[in-house]
């Protein structure tokens, strides 16, 4: 990465901090509904992984989908307003927190069924292929969702076809209170792409820079038509599965372990001692933050403003093609 | 030509006119489709690993970053593989993102029965997915319906799963040549005007139907046939003003009673139409049990010609 690089990184993995920390108090006092699963704690394996992209390249992601489009470039505001379930809304309400997807920085969905982006990101690498472009596809998911069949079905395709594909797992170490251990056979899902005959490499997912680096590499092969490659980012997810849930029993992981991971790889804070150590001033880095505190307000003032969605367009966004007729007919 | 024949030249029509349109599945050129094959090259022609679940994902991914793709499932029990990415992610993704993005895709299902293959191979799955909103379902009964629809099918933006009953497969019929000839989809039509009972024949059931009515006629029952066409969204205007002619409907399909399309025709008409019914409604479908291997068995699963005349009969 390039100095400029470096500070967008910064930003951007700030912007998702800042959009969660405010997201998660909103959805505490009731203001976004539904279902809050925050990326805190991840932004390096999300930011690093999407600044090695294009703009025009495609993405899909998961349920935990506000890193992604905001890794990408996204605006925040069509992001909260999606939150609030308001017109405004990236997706005018129509999908919300578990899938924000924004087109406008080629993120074609964020699914909410487990591993069912896998066989979705593989088909935008045939797409470019078949139309002889060089964009790449970046997938995002979990490690829960390498036991999915879709997962191995599509990386045995990417291969079999050399479909330029970029498989990233956001290992976090729980798929909701499961570990690896209690539902891998084989704990190494890196090597799990020496099956599909791809290459297969496990990243440090709190450095932002080596996740880059592992990702460009990966990038410049599929752009060569060398195919797909998997990427294994050992992350870490901060705060619960989702907001609020609360997991009786013996807890799946221990409070210490959580609070070491927050005070030894927090991903933002060793990347400013990274930006400042390479001489970066501290004045920078606060007009950075300053930057993006005021666009997280704005954000929410701007969700918080908007009309929600009118009951009169119930019916809207389900077809493309008109019908000459109605598929429900008047009551 | 035949039906077979009609699918063929509309894919290929079509993947000759527009060269976003590509053709997935398994084994293509051994089932009707090696013509197909041999026309174009491995850009547009993708043969692809028993991976029904995934390559429809990859079809509609695909077909969401600017290709048209036709996606052969193959024997239609098969296609409940592909279920989760069909109603998950391509009947609803237009939706949930607010309109962001289209899913211009064809799923190509082929419904085998009454040949001795038993249950894992004689589906008739289309009732399943009329109740998921976003699809668009279709089931030509005639050469002509198939090249036209198949044509729209691949022209619309939506995701659009046709349903072909294999028993049409060599049945020889009109097609017309013009390849800019579309039949649209959500239009029914009526294959025979008649006046005393209306017979609604989905898919297969079209058969033992037009063979019922011919006999009717030499005993001077006059039915009128209406072929829906398209199952979603269905043509109950077309329906309707027929049963408002002749005040008697039976409806005749090969798939299982329950909640199958007659269910969901003989709803609407208690709800739209009573005042014009002078008799019940009835219903001729397949029983709720599988289909079974032995012939004599599968022999009483579906509507054939005889029940369809004693139904009509008792109406009148």
């Amino acid at each position: 990465m390039n100095h400029q690089q470096k500070l967008e990184a910064y930003r951007r993995m700030l912007r998702i901090r800042r959009f969660e920390e405010e997201g998660t108090r909103l959805f505490k006092t009731g203001r976004i509904p539904g279902a809050y699963h925050s990326s805190i704690g991840q932004e390096a394996a999300i930011v690093g992984a999407c600044l090695a992209l294009r703009e025009d390249d495609a993405m899909t992601g998961t349920h935990r989908s506000h890193g992604h489009p905001i890794g990408k470039g996204a605006k925040l505001n069509g992001l909260m307003a999606e939150l609030f379930g308001k017109e405004t809304g990236i997706c005018k309400g129509r999908g919300g927190s578990m899938h924000l997807a924004d087109s406008s920085v080629g993120i074609i969905g964020e699914s909410a069924i487990v591993g069912g982006g896998i066989p979705l990101a593989t088909g935008c690498g045939l797409s470019a292929k078949v139309r002889c472009t060089d964009k790449v596809a970046l997938c995002f998911f979990g490690d829960g969702a390498v036991n999915q069949g879709t997962f191995h079905e599509s990386l045995n395709m990417a291969s079999l076809w050399k479909l330029p594909v970029i498989y990233l797992c956001e290992n976090n170490g729980y798929a909701i209170s499961t570990s690896l251990k209690l539902s891998h056979g084989q704990l190494s899902i890196a090597m799990r792409a020496h099956s599909y005959g791809m290459p297969g490499v496990a990243v440090d997912g709190q450095d932002v820079l080596a996740v880059h680096r592992e990702v460009s590499a990966a990038v410049l092969r599929a752009r060569r038509g060398e195919g797909p490659t998997l990427i294994e980012a050992k992350t870490y997810r901060f705060d619960e599965h989702n907001v609020g849930l609360i997991i009786p029993g013996t807890p799946y992981r221990q409070p210490e372990e959580v609070a070491e991971y927050r005070a030894n790889y927090d991903p933002i804070a060793l990347f400013k001692q990274v930006l400042l150590s390479e001489g970066v001033g501290t004045g920078v880095i606060e007009a950075i933050e300053a930057e993006v505190d005021a666009a997280v307000t704005e954000a929410i003032d701007f969700a918080e403003r908007s009309p929600l969605p009118d009951r009169a367009t119930l019916h809207d966004y389900l077809y493309g093609s008109p019908l000459d007729q109605s598929v429900d007919r008047p009551m | 030509m035949t039906y077979l024949e009609a699918v063929v030249q509309a894919q290929i029509e079509e993947m000759d006119r527009d060269e976003r349109v590509i053709l997935m599945g398994e084994d293509l050129a051994v089932y009707g489709d090696e013509k197909v094959v041999r026309r174009f090259d491995a850009t547009r022609i993708w043969s692809t690993p028993i991976s029904e679940t995934s390559f429809t994902g990859v079809g509609i991914g695909a077909a969401i970053t600017g290709l048209r793709p036709i996606v052969s499932l193959g024997i239609a029990s098969f296609m409940y593989l592909a279920s989760d990415q069909i109603i998950n992610q391509a009947a609803k993704l237009r939706y949930m993102t607010g309109g962001q993005i289209r899913v211009p895709i064809v799923f190509r299902s082929c419904m085998y029965y009454a040949s001795s293959i038993a249950a894992q191979h004689s589906d008739r799955p289309y009732p399943l997915f009329m109740n998921v909103p976003g699809l668009k379902i279709i089931c030509p009964t005639s050469p002509a319906d198939i090249k036209g629809l198949l044509k729209s099918a691949v022209r619309d933006d939506d995701p659009v799963l046709i349903f072909e009953d294999t028993k049409f497969w060599s049945q020889k019929g009109p097609v017309p040549s013009d390849p800019e000839r579309l039949v649209p989809i959500g239009k029914a039509e009526v294959k025979r005007a008649g006046t005393d009972v209306t017979i609604v024949a989905i898919a297969g059931a079209m058969r033992p139907v037009l063979e019922a009515a011919k006999a009717l006629a030499e005993d001077k029952i006059s039915v009128e046939i209406v072929d829906p066409r398209t199952l979603k969204p269905l043509d109950m205007d077309t329906i309707i003003r027929s049963v408002a002619k002749t005040g008697r409907i039976v409806l005749v399909e090969n798939a299982h009673r329950l909640l199958n399309v007659s269910a969901e025709i003989a709803a609407h008409l208690a709800e739209e139409a009573f005042d014009y019914l002078k008799r019940p409604i009835v219903r001729l479908s397949a029983p709720d049990v599988h289909v079974p291997f032995s012939p004599p068995l599968e022999g009483l699963m579906f509507p054939g010609k005889e029940q369809i005349i004693a139904a009509v009969k008792r109406l009148l």
